[in-house]
């Protein structure tokens, strides 16, 4: 088989030179992401571990602190999220089945708004109102009466609230600079039915952050029998 | 000037530019996605660092020759031993061999043009340095007096130094790290030249993939612990503080799951180094290939299962302990498998005694009786005795410095050529490693001594009983800092005077031997289509069916 010479490969300006072809590339690129994502899952998994060992250790001051979340905004995220996975499906379908750019852009802008709502519930109606409401760890805190003993590990609880949807949150953020990325480059006509590797690949990644979330509601907010009687 | 190159005849293949002199200036190096490139300011950096970690272990030694104490008041000696193991472990030891011979080497290895993600590679050394810089900050304006283990509460509460920056320095060069085995993975998986099948690769190649995986699988929870550290300490909220349900225990679970697996990262890629270098000065074929290629994988994987063997005594479950402890004995098994691989090897080869065989030879024989006494502390009874002696701390300099530094200094001097086109003197070089070898054992022989009689570990002062044996100790060191001293001026000089090399010096086998050296930029002249094993020397072949 023959193997062109360096230089004389660069027929595809997608194409890296250190890149045999363009499949190759994508292969190697989607390659990285699944082990990037294998690294995420371990940086999660460390909070996530500690966070399991102490629930087991004190369940009921963890109820009480999830207590204090509300569940209609981590269910709007939610529903927010899922969403906005749908429509970065949707911008990759189209570009792989050679849609219009604007179809393309279209989807992005849109998976981007959601991102943003996400950002919006997050920062203004949770964590806004819960500095306001004297639960934010270190920053705003006062040990409520009904808490009792349980006080210390109530605030362990947030603790773990802010750093885990705060790490969840810096994640959306690279996103969005990414899906910005992704927008300037479908615009200038980089992606068709041929190659479409950067799309697919920061897809993969918007929905790893996804993922995570939707182990994050249900440990974080849905814990202690809220709506059933007799959980705890 | 362009003008005239234009009108001059092509210039013959020989003097064409390498990847040295393929462009100039201080721009040419810094933004640089080279490999190769990368690779050189990694061995620049680490080094520096390796200084900064060897002048506090020069300033422990001169400390410890008297019994009250030489020089320093103890509060000084807790930041000395700190920052030593802070720098030697994250910022020279991790990054050593991987940053740079694996940098170096994998592609061309492989048969590939460049890392599978040049720029990513480049990021990986900014990320590097921007560690080291915010730790040499932490160093020069007070230092940071934990130890490298940053055990809580003492880290996130009681230090009044700074525990913060030197930990975000660590946070910040482990993505270092993470990127770098990213990348290897990566290269190794989708970059190989035609051919090029797994079991025709360099055993420094396996020992370099299952590097990686620890480097990805590992970091990320050293990254997150050390950041949850941080935090308690910044806002005085945590999960590792009691008077809050906290466990300072937890901190040492999730340290340990990356901080054991890290001695790995430290210990295979020597052994990676020392395949190359046993085949290569014995001119023959290493024995059991796949069984050191395998053992490699099976190292990196029982090296996730075992961070139990540093809490024998922490108050963990003897149930817990005892699971850790048979697992831990277990990786002597894969150890032992690579020691017997390596002495097969040498047995009816054609050996020749130049300086990185030196090197290699004294790796094994060092790297054993690290591996060994491993299993003194892997029983539980006799480590509830050794543990928090100097037993520990001469154990783990047998496998880290007498293993992986030997090795790293080994490769660096059988690649050098390659890496610079340039010859060392020979004998000077020799000369070095039998001065290392021997000031190395002087150094810590009697620390096994001493530790077995009971000195503990990180003391300032001692009873005087152990001075004999600790200016030993100091007399090893000094002989020891010599030996590193003595390449550092050759290596330089050869960098800008050495002879030329040529392709092969060595007459190794292995893709990297079939280009120039220096290498051009894009490695080969073209992909080369990989027709053998990678140890395919002339001699005896096996006989068949006699």
């Amino acid at each position: 088989m023959a193997h062109p010479a360096p230089g004389h490969h660069a027929h595809r300006p997608e194409l890296s030179h250190q890149f045999e072809t363009v499949e190759q590339q994508r292969e190697a690129g989607t390659l990285g992401m699944w082990l990037f994502l294998a690294t995420e899952i371990l940086f999660f998994g460390g909070m996530f571990t500690s966070y399991l060992i102490y629930r087991s250790l004190h369940p009921q001051a963890f109820v009480i602190g999830s207590h204090l979340l509300e569940v209609k905004f981590g269910a709007t995220n939610t529903a927010v999220l899922i969403c906005s996975s749908l429509t970065m499906a949707m911008a990759i379908y189209s570009a792989q089945t050679g849609k219009s750019k604007a179809r393309i852009i279209t989807f992005l802008v849109i998976t981007m708004l959601f991102g943003l709502a996400f950002l919006g519930i997050k920062f203004y109606f949770e964590w806004y109102h819960d500095y306001l409401n004297l639960i934010v760890p270190g920053v705003a805190w006062k040990y409520q009466a009904g808490w009792g003993t349980h006080g210390p590990v109530v605030q362990m609880f947030m603790v773990f609230y802010f750093v885990m949807t705060g790490v969840h949150a810096l994640h959306m953020i690279v996103g969005l600079g990414i899906l910005t990325v992704l927008i300037v480059m479908t615009a200038r006509g980089r992606f068709g039915p041929t190659y479409s590797a950067p799309l697919d690949i920061s897809g993969l990644y918007w929905h790893f952050v996804d993922i995570i979330w939707i182990f994050l509601f249900p440990l974080l907010y849905l814990i202690g029998g809220r709506y059933t009687t007799g959980g705890h | 000037m362009s003008t005239v190159v234009a009108e001059l005849p092509q210039a013959p293949s020989e003097s064409r530019p390498n990847y040295l002199t393929a462009n100039y200036g201080l721009k040419s190096w810094l933004l640089t996605t080279d490999h190769k490139r990368i690779a050189l300011l990694y061995l620049v950096s680490i080094t520096f660092m390796f200084a900064v970690g060897g002048i506090a272990a020069v300033m422990m030694r001169i400390q410890l020759i008297q019994p009250q104490g030489a020089i320093v008041e103890p509060e000084t000696y807790n930041k000395l031993f700190s920052i030593h193991g802070i720098v030697m472990v994250f910022f020279f030891l991790v990054p050593s061999i991987p940053a740079t011979l694996g940098n170096f080497l994998i592609p061309m290895m492989i048969g590939a043009r460049d890392v599978a993600f040049p720029k990513l590679n480049l990021l990986s050394w900014y990320l590097y340095i921007t560690g080291s810089l915010v730790l040499l900050w932490a160093i020069l304006s007070g230092g940071v007096d934990t130890g490298w283990t940053f055990y809580p509460p003492y880290s996130s509460t009681y230090s009044h130094t700074h525990v913060v920056a030197a930990g975000m320095a660590i946070f910040i060069a482990g993505f270092s790290s993470i990127l770098t085995g990213l990348n290897f993975i990566v290269t190794i998986h989708k970059m190989r030249a035609p051919g090029m099948t797994w079991f025709r690769m360099p055993l420094f190649l396996w020992s370099m993939y299952a590097t990686s995986i620890i480097f990805i699988l590992g970091t990320p929870v050293v990254a997150i612990t050390l950041f949850l550290m941080v935090l308690e300490r910044l806002f005085h909220v945590g999960i590792f503080d009691p008077a809050v349900g906290g466990d300072p225990l937890l901190f040492q679970h999730l340290f340990w799951f990356y901080s054991h697996p890290a001695v790995y990262i430290m210990i295979l890629p020597g052994m990676g180094v020392v395949s190359e270098l046993i085949t290569a000065f014995s001119k023959k074929r290493v024995f059991g290939y796949t069984a050191i290629a395998y053992s490699s994988m099976a190292i990196a994987l029982l090296s996730f299962l075992v961070w139990g063997h540093h809490m024998f005594v922490t108050g963990q479950s003897v149930y817990t302990s005892l699971i850790f402890s048979v697992l831990s004995f277990a990786v002597a098994i894969p150890s032992a498998i690579k020691v017997f691989n390596w002495t097969a090897t040498l047995y009816k080869g054609s050996i020749s005694y130049e300086a990185p065989m030196l090197y290699a030879l004294g790796f094994i024989g060092l790297f054993t009786m690290g591996g060994l006494t491993g299993l003194f502390l892997a029983s539980l009874s006799t480590d509830v005795h050794l543990n928090g002696t100097y037993f520990i701390v001469a154990h783990f300099h047998y496998i880290m410095v007498g293993g992986a530094v030997m090795a790293f200094m080994g490769g660096i001097h059988y690649w050098w050529p390659k890496m610079t086109g340039r010859l060392y003197p020979d004998l000077w070089a020799r000369l070095a490693a039998m001065i290392i070898f021997i000031g190395f054992n002087l150094t810590f022989f009697p620390q096994f001594v001493m530790g077995y009689l009971g000195m503990p570990r990180r003391y300032a002062v001692y009873p005087p009983e152990f001075q004999t044996l600790n200016v030993m100790s100091s007399a090893g060191a000094s002989i020891l800092g010599v030996g590193y001293v003595i390449p550092l001026i050759y290596l330089i000089w050869s960098f800008f005077y050495g002879p030329a090399a040529g392709p092969n010096p060595f007459g190794a086998t292995g893709l990297e031997w079939k280009t120039p050296s220096p290498p051009p930029t894009e490695n080969f002249e073209e992909i080369p289509v990989v027709t053998e094993e990678a140890y395919n020397y002339p001699g005896k072949k096996a006989v068949v069916g006699v």
